[in-house]
């Protein structure tokens, strides 16, 4: 009776995660599937033509790739400053660090359509109207819907990715790499910026790909701070809206006119963002397991 | 005098590199190049916790900005939307009409509705796996399924969206002989599938954190593996389980495209998951490009976006508290 009573519980929870690998394999199969029929070299290279029923999506993830730069430039160097203080600074017993570690925790579960709001409001019609009343007299340029915002949206929102990863891995450097350090005589500073966060590079790499990862993929944030339907050129100015794969996707299943002749386009678009969100996961899963095995020896 | 490391120095020689960080003209005290090498760390660190604390202010810019395009509800706008309006009135959600109705009832209760299908759903498959992976699976299959698992929480939620709307739909809708293609219930299903990584990752690092100290004491008097992992394991890491699944419901309330696409986005005020819904982010979502800056329906958007904000900031501060709870209760400290 026993023995039975256990077997029931091993195979039920056992049954619970084969569901859930299923689901997962079902919908990267399905995917996969269908999404490489229509794929085409022509597909990733070329611009969406007649009403996006043919052609293919090259300014989308040149937009997306854009994107992401931006983001990162603003994202890494500011979470991983934030990541040092958390490290090496702060004292757990310290008002600054409860308010900061809250404050993180909170920010990783705003839902991204809170963050599309913020950057709408904040960097658009505030930050962006002060550029141009001082730099353009007034004239319309910063005070809209732009990749720069865009970016700088996506950048607050994928803060908490770079920081916790970064926090992981300065704190798996051993403590004898700094005592040895400040040891020498080199200060603190010197420390930390020549001897710990060399080690951690791991660590910011996997935090910049993850955060890359989460910023080509989220749609929400960017659908009023710059992301367009379409355009006839590629953005190149900071302040020129942009297409953005995601947001292509969503345009593609809700706003087309001929649902049979977009279908094929939308599984190879779904397909070309599966991949590379997958790739961009499997390279930091890898790296961050490599740096584990490290931290262990 | 120079303490200076070059990048080929890195790993640390022996003494032989070794110089004293003191100038021999100096008898006693710091010499002055010391003190200003002191001066710049001290400055270096107020620089780095004042980097810090800017994530403070973000967090506060973010609830200012979006309650501040919808302060002026409070005295009413030119097209006459109070802070009353979203409560007030029939139960209907019609912002576009002669007389615009902004009550967020319907939108509520939407919400909810597809929440709590996706909750039932998906924390009883995440917690069993969570169990599973911590508990019964064999070392190498376990360090499998915890990437395969985060990969699912790696696809975007768009993607998620499209494949609801492509298969999904057309699956529930013959399964369960529904009239309307998009529905409650298939929105539902479709955000299990992103609550589901969530709830499994932070419900398994609870499950794992339980020292082995409780397994080996309960089989040692006993109990089999199953009765270990069920009355065991699984109730010390109640407090973590708890903010796994405090944390997924945020995180359910606040996605927005799977809702947007799958949802059918109609505000009915019913309990029938057959029926289309719409929520609280997808009006958003649908509604905020269209609209004009500064009108009522503006300000009563980013006043549900203000709700949103608020809601999942309890929500995250209290499966927070959970998480602390869990490691006052393991390790007796946080």
């Amino acid at each position: 009776m026993r023995k039975f009573v256990d077997r029931t519980f091993v195979v039920l929870s056992l049954a619970a995660t084969v569901i859930i690998l299923a689901i997962l394999f079902v919908i990267i199969g399905n995917i996969a599937y269908h999404g490489t029929e229509r794929l085409s070299w022509e597909f990733i290279t070329a611009a969406p033509e007649s009403g996006m029923t043919a052609g293919g999506i090259f300014p989308a993830i040149y937009g997306t790739v854009l994107l992401v730069l931006l983001m990162s430039l603003a994202a890494v160097p500011f979470g991983v400053l934030v990541a040092i203080y958390f490290a090496e600074y702060a004292r757990p017993e310290s008002r600054l660090y409860r308010w900061t570690r809250m404050a993180v925790n909170n920010l990783a579960g705003v839902p991204s359509i809170v963050f599309g709001l913020f950057g709408l409001g904040f960097f658009v019609q505030s930050i962006g109207k002060a550029i141009d009343r001082a730099a353009y007299s007034g004239r319309l340029v910063y005070a809209q819907p732009s990749i720069l915002w865009a970016a700088m949206t996506m950048a607050v929102l994928t803060l908490p990715v770079v920081i916790i990863t970064v926090e992981e891995t300065l704190r798996a450097v051993p403590r004898d790499y700094r005592e040895a350090s400040l040891a020498l005589g080199a200060t603190k500073l010197q420390t930390i910026f020549r001897v710990v966060l060399p080690q951690a590079w791991s660590g910011v790499m996997t935090g910049a790909i993850l955060a890359i990862s989460r910023g080509a993929g989220e749609v929400a944030p960017v659908l009023f701070t710059g992301a367009a339907y379409f355009l006839p050129r590629l953005p190149s100015h900071p302040a020129d809206q942009f297409m953005h794969l995601g947001y292509h996707i969503w345009v593609l299943t809700t706003q087309s006119t001929n649902v049979e002749a977009t279908k094929p386009l939308l599984y190879s678009t779904v397909f070309v963002l599966v991949v590379l969100t997958f790739l961009l996961n499997i390279t930091a899963i890898l790296i961050r397991n490599r740096m584990r095995k490290w931290a262990v020896r | 005098m120079k303490t200076k490391f070059r990048n080929s120095e890195r790993e640390l020689k022996p003494a032989t590199t070794f110089r004293p960080n003191v100038d021999p003209n100096v008898v006693a005290g710091v010499s002055p190049r010391s003190q200003f090498r002191h001066a710049i760390d001290r400055l270096a660190e107020i620089l780095i916790s004042g980097v810090a604390f800017f994530t403070i202010a973000v967090i506060f810019l973010i609830f200012v900005y979006v309650g501040k395009e919808a302060l002026p509800l409070v005295w009413g706008t030119s097209d006459g939307a109070t802070i009353a309006s979203p409560f007030t009135g029939p139960f209907t959600w019609q912002p576009v009409s002669t007389v615009p109705k902004y009550n967020v009832f319907p939108l509520i209760l939407g919400t909810l509705k597809v929440t709590l299908i996706a909750m039932l759903l998906g924390t009883p498959l995440a917690l069993a796996a969570a169990l599973y992976t911590a508990e019964f699976a064999p070392g190498r299959i376990r360090e499998w399924i915890k990437p395969a698992i985060e990969l699912l929480a790696g696809i975007p939620s768009v993607v998620l969206g499209s494949f609801a709307l492509l298969v999904l739909a057309s699956w529930v809708q013959d399964a369960f002989g529904i009239v309307y293609r998009l529905n409650a219930l298939t929105a539902g299903i479709a955000l299990a599938l992103a609550i589901i990584p969530i709830i499994y990752t932070i419900s398994e690092d609870a499950l794992t954190a339980v020292p082995r100290l409780y397994r080996e004491a309960s089989l040692a008097l006993g109990a089999s593996k199953a009765q270990t992992a069920v009355r065991v394991v699984f109730p010390s890491a109640i407090p973590g389980i708890a903010a796994a699944i405090i944390l997924g419901f945020g995180r359910a309330i606040g996605e927005t495209m799977i809702v947007l696409m799958v949802s059918g986005n109609s505000a009915i005020l019913s309990l029938d998951p057959a029926l289309p819904v719409r929520t609280l982010s997808a009006t958003i979502a649908a509604e905020m490009a269209e609209v004009v800056v500064g009108s009522g329906h503006y300000r009563i958007l980013f006043f549900i976006g203000t709700l949103l904000f608020l809601i999942t900031a309890v929500l995250n501060w209290v499966g927070d508290r959970f998480n602390r709870r869990l490691r006052e209760r393991l390790f007796g400290s946080s």
